[in-house]
């Protein structure tokens, strides 16, 4: 019988298939720890996997993802799979996929860059993915540097 | 492509065929660029020149494309006395700015400041440079002085010299360059090299660039030297950026096994990369460089507000 690290839930969302090791990362990005939260947060690192080798996960109580946040995963995770959960059913599960055209949720980090300079626009980024994620600025034309520290 | 209403951000955004179209045109207007025809393509059409930061050259060279087609010109050559310096963000002052004229000129010191500029102009935005970004005019006169001094841009060699990592000119004329069929050539030192990016870009596009660290190695070779200032500031230490800059400086020596048609190009304003002396020679060709950027931008003034229909 399957060995279950961490428990199913009620309601709520799991984001399974995370990079091993990111799934802290992924937490982060989520805004998690939180203060206010009054839900379970379960993590789960280096669980061992068919597909991946060994995978992490994260299950998160009573909230369901908006599609900014899915996208902020794809980028520092691009093969995790978001699985929603409603009374112990599952609602709905898919892949998060990589945007072409990222807008509003990764600051360029060229300090000189216009979009960091106050002006009322959002930042959009073109996202390339060959050998690793590349997050190219359509301001500025400079790559991101550091994604996950980039993303807001 | 229809060129009217578009905006000039970047070199990327155009083809070959494009550039192709808009040397075509500048061709043309050499005859007025020189003063020797009157033309009244502009009349009654006003053109703003929003310089966020100085630039002589630039700004003169559009002002002038714009008057000799009959237009007339509005505007400021620093942001010092401008609400800029209240505060007013770029976005409202270009809305200002498309509500005042037919079309805008705009250069300012940080990158990305064109493209935010057309996302909030009814009328079209010319890039006349952002920051450490592009600068697709001076893009396209080089070009043209290429085409008009060289015979033609197709089947020549062209060695970038000098400050390739933070040279704004080099990385958008690379990449034009790419665009036809030629072979480049980086000469500059190890820490100034052109950016990988740029090397792999240019190289997906036709023959892998060469690189290498000496001007003597590409003089016999070349039809094309395009030198490019050495900055101090770019040395920690002064004795260094001595030495180099004394590497890479031209002179009528340096020059001595170059073919007989080879051209001498440089952005200006040049400090001691090209010695006095070869402004003499048949090889400097940065003069007229200069000057070549009127043609250039009367071609774009005109194609992006439709002058070149009537």
């Amino acid at each position: 019988m399957k060995e279950l690290k961490i428990t199913p839930i009620s309601n709520g969302t799991a984001i399974d298939h995370i990079e091993a090791g990111m799934a802290m990362k992924v937490a982060r990005i989520l805004e998690i720890p939180d203060a206010e939260i009054r839900s379970t947060v379960s993590i789960a690192m280096y669980v061992k996997s068919k597909k991946m080798g060994f995978k992490d996960i994260l299950k998160i109580e009573d909230r369901v993802l908006k599609k900014k946040e899915v996208n902020k995963i794809s980028l520092i995770s691009p093969n995790a799979s978001i699985v929603i959960i409603k009374d112990q059913e599952v609602l709905e599960k898919y892949y998060v996929s990589l945007p072409k055209v990222i807008k509003g949720i990764a600051k360029c980090s060229n300090p000189n860059c216009i979009t960091n300079r106050g002006e009322p626009v959002e930042t959009e980024f073109q996202v390339t993915n060959g050998k690793e994620i590349r997050l190219r600025c359509l301001y500025c034309d400079k790559n991101v540097t550091d994604i996950l520290a980039s993303i807001v | 492509m229809n060129f009217k209403g578009m905006h000039i951000v970047s070199v990327r955004d155009f083809s070959r065929e494009d550039i192709e179209h808009i040397l075509d045109l500048a061709d043309t207007f050499i005859p007025t660029a020189r003063g020797e025809e009157s033309s009244t393509l502009m009349n009654g059409k006003i053109m703003a020149t929003l310089f966020f930061e100085p630039s002589t050259r630039t700004r003169l060279s559009f002002e002038s494309a714009m008057q000799r087609l009959g237009g007339r010109v509005l505007g400021f050559a620093d942001p010092g006395g401008t609400s800029a310096k209240k505060g007013e963000t770029l976005a409202d002052t270009i809305r200002m700015a498309a509500a005042y004229s037919d079309l805008i000129v705009l250069r300012h010191p940080q990158e990305g400041a064109a493209r935010l500029a057309s996302k909030f102009s009814d009328v079209p935005v010319i890039n006349a440079g952002d920051g450490a970004g592009q600068h697709p005019t001076q893009t396209l006169l080089d070009l043209l002085t290429i085409r008009r001094e060289a015979g033609s841009i197709d089947g020549k060699k062209v060695a970038l010299v000098g400050d390739l990592k933070y040279g704004r000119t080099v990385h958008s004329l690379a990449y034009a360059l790419a665009m036809f069929d030629t072979e480049l050539t980086f000469v500059a030192p190890p820490t100034l090299q052109m950016p990988e990016e740029m090397v792999e870009t240019v190289g997906h596009m036709g023959p892998k660039p060469k690189l290498v660290n000496s001007v003597e190695e590409v003089v016999a070779d070349a039809d094309v030297i395009y030198v490019t200032r050495i900055q101090k500031e770019r040395f920690p230490d002064p004795a260094e950026y001595r030495k180099v800059a004394e590497v890479y400086k031209i002179t009528p020596e340096v020059l001595e096994d170059a073919k007989k048609k080879m051209i001498v190009m440089h952005p200006l304003p040049r400090v001691k990369e090209i010695s006095p002396e070869v402004d003499d020679t048949e090889y400097a060709a940065y003069f007229k460089q200069a000057f070549y950027g009127v043609p250039a931008r009367m071609a774009l003034i005109s194609l992006v507000t439709g002058g070149d229909q009537q």
